[in-house]
């Protein structure tokens, strides 16, 4: 498994985790999870994704996911899950 | 598995509290690079150092964007060059042929610091590492990128008075031939200097360390002064402690995860990660802001040595847990110029240079990127020099003087050295002289190690 975190944060709007996924779902990586909640009135949102099946390069989803964001003026994100798993878990 | 409140804090930490991967440095032995010919030695190094470091930036940088967390720097870290010069080089300026060399390779690298151009005389002095140390203003003004050290004293041999005596001189000639006196900012007198540390301006790659190997330096005095100021306010020192080691633990365990994966890309062995809580000119990046936020009204107050030597502590015990090996300098920095914090207080007359010597009796290095007035004497220098050399001596530590005299400026007026560097008021030194003392030939022996009082 080759799993990677993204998270978007901003303020809340329609269609935010469609537009995600639709863009996951074409490049073929798959979600295992979703969470999110709101800090001091922003959006965040959470998704743990499968990126082992995808041919797309891992730079080139984390700047697509980006882009995706910047049209609706959200910050979206794509980190490596090894970052997190290392610093809270022992 | 993971849960979004430890993903938020992970990202607030890097984008809000400027929690970066200070230096991917890459130590590279060149020892096999020594020849009779200073040419063919210049060719040796060149061609090992853009062989084996060739993908180092790229690599630090692949790693920053996919985990998403910035690697700041990217370095180069060399066998002392005065010991892989000593066959050929017969005068300073063979040697600054050789400083010339590593900056042609540093910009080639597109590395933004290389560091060894050193000596190593903590007992005594070599042909070559004199010939080397008188090289160092010349090769400072000829080269951009360079780092030049030299360790004048160890716990083991004592202090190397001759080689101090000349750093007096060789610092003011430094300040007087580089522009702004940016050399002397690259330039650092150590004492205890370990073989594997990854921060400039003294970094070399030690002969008791392998061919090659990357070392890792991670920072995040923000990331610590936010959690402190959030959730320590009026607590216990247990409380304290105990949230400092906890932050220490985390911003470790980013620079392991780095420092393996850079390892792992590179094809070159781990080394070690360096504890270093480094600051930046940046606000919000100041180790003096921890201080602050532990209780005093500014670094440089009664209760400064204290608060300093516990979060030192802390720093390492939550550190080396998060590490499979930990080495280089690990501490907590105090560089004047690199911390606005620390500048604000040298502005507010509330840090001396005598205040930051005893701080550096419980932190890690020493007297670093302190302005001083350009007319401060070589032997008022080789004096300060001596005396962080002593503390390091007999407390089995690093410590380390990176003072710049700069030529032209009085006590009051400020040198801007840009970048990472920061800018500096320029502070008072002692009119007591120390000439007979500088004057004296020799070293001082080594300390007994025992009667620990």
């Amino acid at each position: 498994m080759n799993k990677a975190i993204i998270t978007v944060v901003g303020k809340d709007t329609v269609g935010i985790i469609a537009k995600t996924s639709a863009y996951l779902a074409k490049n073929g990586i798959n979600i295992l999870d979703i969470s999110q909640t709101v800090v001091q009135d922003y959006f965040n949102m959470m998704m743990i994704i499968d990126c082992s099946k995808t041919r797309r390069h891992f730079e080139n989803i984390a700047a697509d996911l980006a882009k995706i964001g910047l049209e609706m003026g959200l910050e979206v994100r794509c980190q490596k899950s090894e970052i997190f798993e290392k610093m809270h878990r022992v | 598995m993971i849960n979004i409140s430890e993903v938020i804090e992970t990202n607030r930490m890097i984008l809000e509290e400027n929690l970066d991967v200070r230096t991917i440095t890459m130590g590279v032995s060149l020892l096999d690079c020594a020849d009779a010919s200073v040419k063919k030695t210049c060719d040796n190094i060149y061609g090992k150092l853009t062989r084996l470091a060739k993908d180092l930036v790229k690599t630090g940088n692949d790693i920053g964007r996919e985990f998403g967390v910035p690697v700041v720097n990217k370095r180069v870290s060399i066998t002392p060059a005065a010991i892989v010069g000593s066959a050929c080089c017969k005068k300073p300026a063979d040697f600054v042929k050789i400083a010339k060399t590593l900056d042609r390779a540093a910009k080639t690298l597109g590395i933004n610091f290389i560091g060894g151009y050193s000596a190593i005389v903590s007992k005594g002095m070599t042909p070559a590492d004199e010939l080397l140390i008188r090289s160092i203003p010349e090769a400072m003004a000829a080269t951009e990128r360079v780092c030049s050290s030299v360790n004048v004293g160890s716990t083991k041999t004592g202090i190397d008075m001759d080689a101090v005596r000349l750093m007096g001189e060789i610092v003011k000639e430094t300040a007087k031939k580089t522009k702004n006196s940016i050399g002397c900012a690259k330039l650092v007198v150590l004492c205890n200097a370990p073989d594997d540390n990854p921060f400039m301006a003294g970094a070399f790659h030690g002969v008791s360390e392998s061919d090659a190997v990357v070392n890792v330096g991670v920072s995040g005095p923000g990331v610590v002064n936010h959690v402190l100021k959030n959730t320590c306010r009026g607590e216990s020192f247990e409380t304290l402690c105990e949230t400092i080691k906890r932050t220490a633990f985390k911003i470790t365990r980013v620079g392991q995860l780095v420092a393996q994966e850079a390892s792992r890309r590179l094809g070159v062995p781990f080394g070690i990660i360096d504890l270093s809580l480094a600051p930046t000119p940046a606000v919000g990046d100041s180790v003096a802001d921890i201080l602050k936020e532990i209780g005093l009204e500014q670094p440089g107050a009664p209760g400064t040595t204290a608060a300093l030597a516990l979060l030192n502590d802390q720093v390492k015990k939550g550190g080396v847990m998060a590490s499979s090996y930990v080495g280089g300098l690990s501490g907590a920095f105090i560089p004047v110029s690199e911390d606005q914090g620390m500048i604000d207080a040298v502005n507010a007359g509330a840090l001396t240079i005598e205040k930051l010597e005893a701080m550096t009796c419980v932190c890690s290095v020493g007297l670093d990127m302190i302005a001083v007035p350009g007319a401060t004497s070589a032997a008022t220098i080789s004096g300060i020099i001596a005396d962080e050399a002593a503390i390091g001596m007999v407390n089995q530590k690093t410590t380390a003087v990176r003072i710049i005299p700069v030529a032209g400026k009085k006590v009051g007026d400020t040198i801007e050295f840009g970048g990472l560097l920061g800018h500096a008021p320029v502070m008072p030194v002692s009119n007591f002289s120390c000439d007979r003392l500088i004057a004296r030939k020799g070293r001082i022996p080594a300390p007994i190690h025992s009667f620990k009082n």
